[in-house]
């Protein structure tokens, strides 16, 4: 059977993430579900824009491509056009998916375009030390803001979801199993497929906002945690600072593949060129 | 009996990958892996542990394996 080390390009290890980095915990995540998938590497695009969370790609044993800030979907979109028997993968920050990159996302998730989306949501640009991102809650502590965050976050599986993304799902570092699932069903499905992770940055988030380390910030993220199904139950001051984390959108209506070779066939009557 | 050889540890640690974070060892149900001197994780007490890959599905580092679970063969002994 496949392991997750067959995967990984094991002559770029160590990586350059900081010890205890929840982007760390994803690669771990997804490169089982790889492993669990047997998937032909050359079947696989993974595609990313700049920041610690688009290093990724740089370590995973398959067709990569590192890209430009915010823009790694645009290049995807291309990729997957040329080429749709690829199954294309892009992996983004926050910063990336949701501030320079957040034209994008609305867009390539309102096409219901045939990518897998993770967002490695860490509430800071982590890379270039630390400032606010659009995923910073308010009154937290950046380099940017010295004295809290004036502005509000945003929860991005709601932004997805009203774009009209096929699947969307959310987990955390802390439940390393739940990303396996979320990243297998989204691998195996069409159309835009998002799950967000969420992430710990002990080294910029997490000494700034005096979180503690690694151990103390995957406690955290555990007990700050609600499955979404159990959310449903609760009146909304019970959640109010929770993270809710499931399975909160599986449609499987039409990709922008589906309508493009409908077009095709229309135009054509069918007959292959 | 142990499913292992006499001697091989039940988790393997990459020590030239091992940041020493100290998730692995944090987070170990049965508090089989410890810290060394630099934080660095190593297999302490490997007679406690049950194999529920907690250690391994969160090392950011890929530092940790679990030694597959497998029946004790012939050559094995
Ligand atoms: C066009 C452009 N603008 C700004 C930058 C500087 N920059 C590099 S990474 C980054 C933010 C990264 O944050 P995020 O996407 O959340 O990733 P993280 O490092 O937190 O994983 C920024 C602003 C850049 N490289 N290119
Ligand atoms: S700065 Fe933060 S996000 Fe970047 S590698 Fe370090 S811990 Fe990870
Ligand atoms: S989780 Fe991995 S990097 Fe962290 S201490 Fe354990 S082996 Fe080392
Ligand atoms: S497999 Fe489980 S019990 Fe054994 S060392 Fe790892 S975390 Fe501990
Ligand atoms: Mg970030």
């Amino acid at each position: 059977m496949a392991e997750a080390w067959d995967f990984l390009r094991t002559d770029k290890m160590p990586h350059i993430w900081c010890p205890g980095c929840g982007h760390g915990v994803m690669m771990n995540a997804l490169l089982r579900t790889m492993a669990k998938l047997d998937v032909n590497k050359d079947d696989i695009c993974v595609v990313s824009g700049i920041g610690c969370a688009s290093r990724l790609p740089g370590y995973l044993d398959f067709n990569t491509l590192h890209t430009t800030h915010g823009r790694a979907l645009a290049f995807a979109t291309g990729i997957k056009l040329a080429n749709p028997r690829l199954k294309v993968i892009v992996v983004s920050g926050d910063g990336d998916a949701t501030a320079i990159g957040g034209n994008h996302l609305i867009h390539a998730a309102r096409r219901n375009m045939d990518i897998t989306l993770i967002c490695m949501n860490n509430n800071i640009y982590g890379m270039t030390n630390g400032q606010y991102s659009p995923m910073t809650p308010t009154s937290m502590l950046a380099t940017t803001a010295p004295y809290g965050n004036l502005e509000r976050n945003f929860d991005l599986c709601k932004l997805v979801e009203g774009c009209g993304a096929n699947y969307v799902a959310r987990a955390t570092a802390a439940h390393p199993r739940n990303i396996s699932q979320y990243i297998e069903y989204a691998l195996t499905h069409k159309g835009f497929q998002f799950v967000e992770v969420m992430t710990q940055c002990p080294t910029y988030y997490g000494r700034r906002n005096k979180l503690g380390g690694p151990v103390e910030m995957i406690n955290s993220l555990k007990q700050n945690t609600i499955l979404n199904t159990a959310a449903a139950k609760l009146p909304p001051e019970k959640l109010e600072g929770k993270i809710q984390i499931g399975e909160f959108v599986k449609k499987e209506e039409l990709t922008y593949l589906d309508r493009f070779d409908a077009m095709v066939d229309r135009i054509t009557g069918g007959v292959k060129p | 009996m142990s499913p292992e050889k006499k001697g091989q540890m039940p988790v393997e640690i990459n020590q030239k990958w091992c940041k020493a974070c100290g998730l692995c060892y944090a987070l170990c149900p049965k508090k089989v892996l410890e810290g060394d001197e630099w934080g660095k994780a190593f297999v302490a007490h490997p007679e406690d542990c049950i194999k529920c890959q907690t250690c391994e599905i969160m090392c950011p580092d890929l530092a940790v394996k679990v030694v597959a679970l497998r029946k004790a063969t012939k050559e094995d002994e």
